[in-house]
C-alpha cells in the first residue's frame, strides 16, 4: 500500500494544480467579458454637453443584482460614469434591505455628494431619506420605482410598463391580421406589483382594439423557477395557444424550458424587458420567440447623465426648454427580427 | 431564588459566575472583538479620514446598527437559553404591517401615535410567545417551529398588506421618531436603552441566571426547581418584543410598513450573536459581545460604502471577519481556562 502513496499524492497535486489553473483562468475570462457587457450601448451625448465641466460627485444605490436586468442597471451606470472624466461615481452595495439602503443614502448626505442616483428597493420606504437629501441641497434622481412624494426627487427616470403591454398587444393584433379566433395567453410577473398590473392593463387594452382578449393568464415571480412552474401549468390548461406574452425575459428562461419539455411550438411567443439571449434567439429565428418588448436597463445610466447635467447647470441640448425635465418616461418598443440589430447592443445579459 | 450551580462534568462549557461577566463589562473576554472593531475603525480613519470620524457618520452607523442590534440582543437571550429563532425577520415584517394598516393608523390618529408602537410591540411579543409555546410545550424543535413562523408570519404580512407598501401618514409618529434630543436620534437612544436593559436582565437578575442554567443543562435546571418550559416561553416572547421594537424603528426610518421589511435579518442577528461569543449550543452568552458583533458588521458596511468598494468584496470580508473573530475568541477563551 505504502508504495502507492507518493504516486497518488503526486497525482492529486497535478489534479489540484490543474483545478487551480482552471479556476484562475475562468475567473479572468469572466472578468474581461463582464466589462464588455454594456460598454457598446453606453456612450456620450456627442453634443457640447460632453465638454468637461466642474467635478460632479454622484452617489449611486440600487437593489441587489439578483436579476439580470437589475445587474445590468448597476453595470450600465458605472460604464456611463466612466465615459466622463468629470464624474466621480460612488457605488454603494446593492441591497434589498431598506434599512441598509437608507444608511447608504445617509452616508452620501454626510459625504456632501453633489447628486444621488437612486433606484429604491421600495419607493415609498426610501422617500423620507431622499427628501432629507434634497433638503440638504443634493440633486436626487429617482430611477424606475417612484417615490411617493414629488419633493423627494429633482427628476425621475421611468420605464413604461403600460406601454410594454400596449406594444406587445399591438404586435399580436398586427400579426393576427384581423382574425378574431386566436387564443392569447399571458404569463405575468408578480401580480400584486403595480408594474405588473400596468403591463397587463396595457396588453388587454391593445388587444381589445382588434377584438382579441387574454384567454389564459397565469402569474409568475420574475424568477426562472417560477417561470417554469407557471408556464407548465399554463400549457396544461391551454392545449392550443396562438400567442403567448411573457412579461419578463429572466423568468422567460424558465418559460422556454417548460415549452421545450411540453414539446409545444404552435404559437408565437413575445418576451418582455429585452434580454440579450432573447434577442439573439429572435435574430436566429430558431424558437417560438418572435419578439420582445424593451424595458430599458440603461435607466440608471440616464440617471447619471441627468445628474451630471443638473449639477453642472446644463440643459438637454435637443430640447428648447432650459431646465432638465422633471420626469422622463422611456419608450417600450417592440423588437422583432427586422429591428433586433438596433436594440441588441443595449440588451442586458440575464 | 439563587442560581443553581449546575456543573455537569461532561460539559465543556463552564457555567459562568457573576464575577466573570460583571465588573469590566467583560472587556477582557471580548478582547478579540475589541481588536477587530479597533482595526476596522483604524482602517476607516486611514482610508476615509474625517468622513469616517465625523459625528454625522458615527450616528449613521448607529442608526443602521439600531434595528438589527435590538433584535440581536433578544436573540442573545434565546441562544443563551439553548434555542434559535429563524423567524425574527418575518416577525418584524408582520409587526410593521400590522401597525400601519389603515385601521391602526385611523386609531392612531384618534388616540395618538403610541397606538402604532403598542400594536407593533404586541404583535411581535405574541408571535414570539407562539414560538415559545410550540417549542416548550409542543416539543417542536426550535429550528422547525421558528421556520414555520418565518413562513406564516411573512405570508400573513403579505395578506394583510396585499403585498403593497403601507405609508405612515401620522405626523405625530414621524415627528417624534424624527426628532434628535441632544443631537442623538430617537432610535439610537432606544437602542442604547434596550442594550442596557438587556445587559442588566442577563447579568444582574434571577431571570438572567435562569437563562444560563436552562441553556447550559435544561434537565439540571429542572431538577434545581426552574420551570424550564415557562422560562423558554418567556425567552421567545422577549425576542418577539425586541422584534416589535425593531419594527417600530424600521417604520420610523422608512415611514412605511411592508411585508418585505426585515428580510434575512435572522442571519444578521445570529451572526452578530455568535461572533459576539454566545455559544450556539446555549449556556453562555454576552450582551456586550453581541453589541460588538453588531457594531463590527455595521462599521464594516460603512467603511466599504465610504470607500466605494465593490459589492462582492464586502460579502467576502464579512465571511473572513466571522471566521477570524470566532478563532480569536476561541484562542483567548482557551488561554484563560
Amino acid at each position: 500500500m505504502s508504495t502507492f502513496h507518493p504516486r497518488r499524492r503526486r497525482g492529486l497535486a497535478v489534479v489540484g494544480a490543474f483545478a487551480a489553473a482552471t479556476l484562475v483562468l475562468g475567473a479572468c475570462t469572466n472578468g474581461s467579458s463582464g466589462n464588455d457587457d454594456t460598454s457598446s450601448a453606453i456612450s456620450k451625448s456627442n453634443t457640447d454637453n460632453d465638454k468637461s465641466g466642474d467635478k460632479v460627485v454622484i452617489g449611486f444605490s440600487a437593489p441587489a443584482a439578483d436579476h439580470g436586468w437589475m445587474g445590468s442597471i448597476t453595470k450600465s451606470a458605472i460604464a456611463q460614469a466612466k465615459q466622463y472624466d468629470d464624474v466621480d461615481l460612488k457605488v454603494a452595495e446593492g441591497t434589498n434591505d431598506v434599512n441598509l439602503q437608507i444608511s447608504q443614502v445617509e452616508t452620501f448626505i454626510n459625504d456632501k455628494v453633489d447628486a444621488i442616483v437612486l433606484l429604491p428597493f421600495d419607493g415609498a420606504a426610501m422617500t423620507s431619506v431622499a427628501r432629507k437629501a434634497m433638503d440638504a441641497g443634493i440633486v436626487v434622481i429617482n430611477v424606475d420605482r417612484e417615490f411617493d412624494s414629488p419633493f423627494a426627487a429633482r427628476s425621475t427616470v421611468l420605464g413604461d410598463n403600460y406601454g410594454m403591454g400596449v406594444s406587445a398587444g399591438t404586435f399580436v393584433c398586427d400579426d393576427a391580421k384581423g382574425a378574431k379566433d386566436k387564443t392569447v395567453a399571458e404569463i405575468a410577473g408578480i401580480d400584486s406589483l403595480p408594474l405588473t398590473q400596468d403591463r397587463s392593463r396595457g396588453f388587454a387594452d391593445a388587444l381589445k382594439k382588434c377584438g382579441l382578449k387574454v384567454n389564459n393568464r397565469v402569474a409568475a415571480e420574475f424568477t426562472v423557477e417560477s417561470g417554469e412552474k407557471a408556464a407548465s401549468n399554463l400549457l396544461q390548461a391551454a392545449p392550443k395557444i396562438d400567442y403567448l406574452w411573457n412579461h419578463d425575459d429572466d423568468q422567460g428562461v424558465g418559460v422556454l424550458a417548460a415549452i421545450k419539455n411540453a414539446n409545444r411550438d404552435e404559437f408565437v411567443m413575445i418576451g418582455g424587458a429585452g434580454s440579450a439571449d432573447v434577442m439573439e434567439s429572435i435574430k436566429a429565428g430558431d424558437s417560438v420567440l418572435k419578439a420582445t418588448v424593451v424595458y430599458p436597463s440603461t435607466q440608471a445610466a440616464d440617471g447619471v447623465k441627468l445628474a451630471r447635467l443638473l449639477v453642472q447647470g446644463k440643459s438637454m441640448s435637443d430640447l428648447a426648454e432650459i431646465e432638465v425635465p422633471r420626469q422622463l418616461k422611456l419608450a417600450a418598443p417592440i423588437v422583432t427580427k427586422d429591428n433586433v440589430d438596433t436594440y441588441l447592443p443595449s440588451a442586458f445579459k440575464s | 431564588m439563587s442560581a443553581p450551580s449546575v456543573q455537569d462534568p461532561s460539559m465543556q462549557v463552564p457555567t459562568p459566575t457573576r464575577g466573570d461577566r460583571g465588573g469590566s463589562l467583560g472587556l477582557a473576554r471580548n478582547l478579540g472583538l475589541v481588536i477587530a472593531l479597533v482595526v476596522l475603525c483604524a482602517v476607516g480613519v486611514i482610508t476615509a479620514g474625517d468622513r469616517f470620524a465625523s459625528t454625522d457618520n458615527v450616528l449613521t452607523i448607529l442608526r443602521l446598527a439600531a434595528v438589527i442590534g435590538v433584535i440581536s440582543i433578544g436573540m442573545t437571550f434565546v441562544i443563551t437559553g439553548g434555542g434559535i429563532d429563524l423567524s425574527v425577520g418575518a416577525i418584524v415584517a408582520l409587526s410593521s404591517v400590522w401597525a400601519t394598516t389603515t385601521g391602526t393608523q385611523a386609531m392612531a390618529n384618534d388616540i395618538g401615535w403610541i397606538v402604532m408602537v403598542f400594536s407593533a410591540v404586541l404583535v411581535g411579543t405574541a408571535c414570539g410567545a407562539i414560538n415559545g409555546v410550540l417549542i416548550a410545550y409542543g416539543k417542536v424543535v426550535p429550528f422547525i417551529a421558528t421556520l414555520a413562523m418565518l413562513a406564516s408570519a411573512r405570508g400573513l404580512a403579505e395578506i394583510i398588506a396585499d403585498r403593497k407598501t403601507q405609508i405612515i401618514r401620522n405626523q405625530g409618529f414621524s415627528d417624534f421618531f424624527g426628532s434628535e434630543p441632544f443631537g442623538i436620534p430617537v432610535i439610537v437612544i432606544m437602542f442604547a436603552v434596550v442594550a442596557a436593559a438587556g445587559w442588566f436582565l442577563l447579568n444582574r437578575t434571577t431571570f438572567g441566571r435562569r437563562t444560563f442554567a436552562v441553556g447550559g443543562n435544561p434537565e439540571a435546571a429542572r431538577l434545581a426547581g426552574i420551570k424550564v418550559q415557562r422560562h423558554t416561553v418567556y425567552l421567545y416572547a422577549l425576542l418577539g418584543t425586541t422584534c416589535g421594537i425593531a419594527a417600530v424603528m424600521l417604520m420610523s426610518r422608512t415611514t412605511t410598513g411592508s411585508s418585505t421589511h426585515g428580510t434575512l435579518y435572522e442571519l444578521d442577528a445570529i451572526a452578530a450573536v455568535v461572533i459576539g461569543g454566545t455559544l450556539l449550543s446555549g449556556g453562555r452568552g454576552t450582551v456586550v459581545g453581541t453589541l460588538f458583533g453588531v457594531l463590527i458588521f455595521t462599521t464594516l458596511t460603512n467603511v466599504f460604502t465610504l470607500n466605494n468598494l465593490s459589492t462582492s468584496a464586502q460579502a467576502v470580508a464579512k465571511g473572513v471577519i466571522i471566521v477570524i473573530a470566532v478563532l480569536l475568541q476561541q484562542r483567548i477563551a482557551d488561554r484563560k481556562t
